[in-house]
C-alpha cells in the first residue's frame, strides 16, 4: 500500500479522510450532549445577534427625521447643534445667507418642534411637528401611504405617520380597541385647528412620539411664540459639486455648521452613543451571552470529549496521529458552532424581519451583525475545541489497557 | 527456527519520580518469534500491560532496548511510532473499544482509515473480514445491538484488517463466557496461523492458555520463567 501517498493527501485535502466522517458520527452519536452543545451555541449566537439588532434598530430611530426626509443633500444649523433632537432656532436671516453662498442651488427652511396634538375624543399626546417649506414641501416623507405631499397646501392640512394614526392618537374605546385617524379627521394642535390629509409611512421616532408633518408658515403659527424659530436648513447643491467645500464656505460666510446626511446621521447617532447608557446596557448583555455561552458550550464539548476520551485514546494507540485527531475535533466543534450560529440567527432573522415589518419592533440587521455574531460564535467554539484538543493531545494512548 | 520479530534487551520501567518512583519493570528480556502465539501471564500489576505497551510503542520504557520488525521503537520519534503502530500493529482491547456510533463495519475499517484508504474500498474489506469472523450480516449493526462475544470479534477484525504483523491483545476474554472466550481463541489462533501474525497475549484466564506456543510468567517486574503451556495450565492468576 502506498502509505506515504496516502498520508500526504490526507494531510492537504482536509475532507478526504473517512476519519472525518467518524468524528462527524461520534458527535452526531451522542444525541444528548451533540443538542446540549447546539442549544448553549444557539443561545450565544441569539444574544449576539439579536440584542445588536435591537440596538441598532433603536439608535437608527435617533435619526429617522434625516432618513425620511427627502431632497436635500446638506442640513445647515447653528453650530452647537449636536444632534437632531439637539434642535438651537436660527434667525430667519441665516435662510438668505446661505441661499447666499456659492455651490448652493436651493435653501429652505424646515421648523421641528414638540407640540401637544389633541384628537376629537379628547385624547392628547406630544407630537413631533415638522414644518416643511411651503413652495417646495422639501423635507417631506417620501413614502406616503394615504393622500399627497401636495395635500398639505390644503388650509389646515397636516400629515400624520402611520403609527401616530393607528396607536398613539387612535380612539380608544373602553373595550381597549382602537379605531385609527383618517385622511378627513381633525386635531388640536397648541388648541389650532388642523385635518388630517394624508397619512406617511415613516421611520418610528426613538421616543415614540407621532409625527406630524406640515407646511412652514403653519407649523409657527401652531408654535408658541418665540423669537427665533427657524430649525434647520435644507439645503442642495448644484449638479456636480462636491459638498466639503461648500461645507467649509457655509462655516466661513454664516457660522453655521453643515453636514450632509450621512455625516448628520454620524453626527446624531454618536451624542446619543455618547450621551446615554443604552449601549453599555445592550453591550452587558452580549457579553453575558457570550460569556454564558462559551462557558456552557465549553463545558459540554469538553465532558462529550471526556465521555470519549477511551474511545479517543483507542484511536491513538492504533495509529492516529495528533494532527488528524486535531482535525477531528475541529471539525466537531465547527459542526456545533455553524449549527448553533445558523438556528441563533435564523431565529433573530425570522422574528426581527416578521415583527419588524410593521415598524414596531426595533430591527436593524446589517450584514456585520451577522458576521459579528458568526465572529463570536467562532471564538467561543475555538475556546470549546481548544480545551478538548489539549486534552486529547496530552493522551496517553495507553489509557486503553487501564 | 521462526524470526524473533520482538527482542526486548534490559527493559525498565519506572512511574513517578525520586521516593514515590514505582518500578514496574525491572529488567525484561524476551525474543518473540514471528507467527507466534505468546501469552504474558502474572498476577495483577507484576507489569504484563506495561511490557505490551512499550513493544507496541505507545509507551517509553526508561531504560533498555526493544526491538519490533527489526526497527528500534525505543529510539524513534513520536510521528514515527504513530506511523509505525498504524502499519504493524493490531490492537484488541479487554472492554473492546468500539465506537458506539459506528457500524461494526465501519469500526473494522478504522485501521485503514487511518492509513488512508476510501471509505468504500475500506468498509468493503471491512464486511469480507466480518464474514471472515462469522459475522456475515452484522457489518450493518451498531456496537449496542451486538453480544459481547460478537464485539470481541469485531475487535479481532479491526486488528487483523490492515494485515499488521504483531497483534497486541489486552485480556481479550475477561469480559466473556468460558464457550464464547474459547471461540474467540480458536478463531484468533486460525487467523493468526493463515496471516502469519504474531500474537501477544496478556491474561489471567487460565481456560486459555493451552492456545498459547509460549507463556512468559512476570512477577515483580521480572519474567521468571518462559514455558511451554502445559507447565502453567490450571495456575490461575487473579
Amino acid at each position: 500500500m502506498p502509505t506515504k501517498n496516502l498520508e500526504e493527501k490526507r494531510w492537504f485535502n482536509f475532507t478526504l479522510s473517512p476519519m472525518i466522517g467518524v468524528a462527524i458520527k461520534m458527535l452526531m452519536g451522542d444525541t444528548g450532549k451533540y443538542i446540549g452543545m447546539i442549544v448553549g451555541i444557539t443561545f450565544s449566537a441569539l444574544i449576539m445577534t439579536q440584542q445588536p439588532t435591537v440596538l441598532l434598530g433603536l439608535l437608527s430611530r435617533t435619526y429617522s427625521l434625516i432618513s425620511d426626509a427627502s431632497y436635500p443633500d446638506l442640513w445647515v444649523m447653528d453650530s452647537k447643534v449636536q444632534a437632531v433632537d439637539d434642535v438651537k432656532p436660527l434667525q430667519d436671516t441665516k435662510l438668505l445667507r446661505v441661499r447666499g453662498i456659492e455651490g448652493i442651488r436651493y435653501a429652505v427652511p424646515l421648523y421641528k418642534g414638540l407640540l401637544r396634538a389633541r384628537t376629537a375624543d379628547g385624547n392628547s399626546q406630544n407630537c413631533s411637528i415638522i414644518g416643511l417649506d411651503d413652495a417646495t414641501l422639501i423635507g417631506g416623507p417620501g413614502n406616503m401611504v394615504t393622500g399627497k405631499l401636495e395635500d398639505l397646501r390644503r388650509a389646515d392640512a397636516v400629515i400624520i405617520d402611520v403609527d401616530g394614526a393607528n396607536k398613539y392618537l387612535a380612539q380608544k374605546l373602553p373595550d381597549g380597541t382602537r379605531i385609527p385617524l383618517k385622511v378627513g379627521d381633525t386635531l388640536e394642535i397648541n388648541d389650532k385647528h388642523a385635518v388630517i390629509v394624508g397619512i406617511a409611512q415613516t421611520t418610528p421616532t426613538f421616543g415614540s412620539l407621532p409625527s406630524i408633518y406640515t407646511t412652514y408658515k403653519r407649523s409657527l403659527a401652531f408654535a408658541p411664540q418665540e423669537r427665533l424659530k427657524l430649525s434647520f436648513i435644507l439645503a442642495g447643491l448644484k449638479p456636480g459639486i462636491d459638498p466639503a467645500p461648500v461645507i467649509a464656505s457655509i462655516k466661513k460666510y454664516t457660522g453655521l455648521t453643515a453636514y450632509t446626511s450621512e455625516q448628520f446621521k454620524d453626527v446624531s447617532l454618536q451624542y446619543f452613543i455618547d450621551n446615554s447608557a443604552i449601549v453599555a446596557s445592550f453591550g452587558i448583555v452580549i457579553l453575558l451571552g457570550f460569556i454564558v455561552g462559551a462557558a456552557t458550550s465549553g463545558q459540554v464539548f469538553y465532558n462529550f470529549t471526556q465521555d470519549n476520551i477511551k474511545q479517543f485514546a483507542a484511536l491513538k494507540a492504533m495509529g492516529t496521529s495528533d494532527g488528524m485527531l486535531v482535525k477531528m475535533i475541529l471539525v466537531q466543534a465547527a459542526m456545533v458552532g455553524i449549527s448553533g450560529w445558523g438556528i441563533g440567527a435564523g431565529l433573530v432573522s425570522l422574528k426581527g424581519f416578521s415583527l419588524g415589518s410593521n415598524g414596531d419592533f426595533p430591527f436593524l440587521m446589517p450584514w456585520q451583525v451577522v458576521a459579528s455574531s458568526g465572529g463570536g460564535v467562532l471564538v467561543i467554539i475555538t475556546f470549546a475545541a481548544l480545551i478538548s484538543i489539549r486534552k486529547v493531545v496530552k493522551l496517553e494512548p495507553g489509557l486503553v489497557f487501564k | 527456527m521462526s524470526q524473533p520479530v520482538v527482542i526486548c534487551k534490559g527493559i525498565q520501567k519506572e512511574f513517578g519520580a525520586g521516593a514515590d518512583a514505582v518500578q514496574a519493570l525491572r529488567g525484561i528480556d524476551v525474543e518473540i518469534n514471528q507467527g507466534e502465539l505468546f501469552m504474558l501471564v502474572g498476577p495483577s500489576g507484576c507489569g504484563k500491560t506495561t511490557l505490551i505497551s512499550i513493544i507496541a510503542g505507545i509507551m517509553n520504557q526508561t531504560k533498555g532496548e526493544c526491538l519490533v520488525l527489526e526497527e528500534n521503537v525505543s529510539v524513534m520519534s513520536s510521528a514515527a511510532k504513530v506511523k509505525f503502530r498504524a502499519k504493524n500493529i493490531g490492537f484488541v482491547f479487554q472492554t473492546f473499544n468500539l465506537l458506539p456510533s459506528l457500524t461494526a463495519a465501519e469500526n473494522v475499517a478504522i485501521p485503514l482509515f487511518i492509513l488512508g484508504e476510501s471509505k468504500k474500498a475500506a468498509v468493503k474489506k471491512a464486511h469480507d473480514l466480518l464474514d471472515h469472523v462469522g459475522l456475515k450480516d452484522r457489518g450493518i449493526s451498531l456496537p449496542s445491538e451486538l453480544s459481547g462475544g460478537q464485539q470481541q470479534r469485531v475487535a479481532i477484525a479491526r486488528a487483523l484488517i490492515h494485515n499488521p504483523k504483531i497483534i497486541v491483545c489486552d485480556e481479550p476474554t475477561s469480559a466473556l463466557d468460558h464457550e464464547t472466550g474459547a471461540n474467540v481463541m480458536e478463531m484468533m489462533q486460525k487467523l493468526s496461523k493463515e496471516h502469519g501474525t504474531t500474537l501477544i497475549i496478556v491474561t489471567h484466564d487460565n481456560r486459555i492458555f493451552h492456545y498459547a506456543d509460549r507463556i512468559g510468567e512476570i512477577d515483580d517486574g521480572y519474567i521468571k520463567a518462559i514455558h511451554a503451556p502445559e507447565t502453567t495450565l490450571g495456575r490461575p492468576y487473579a
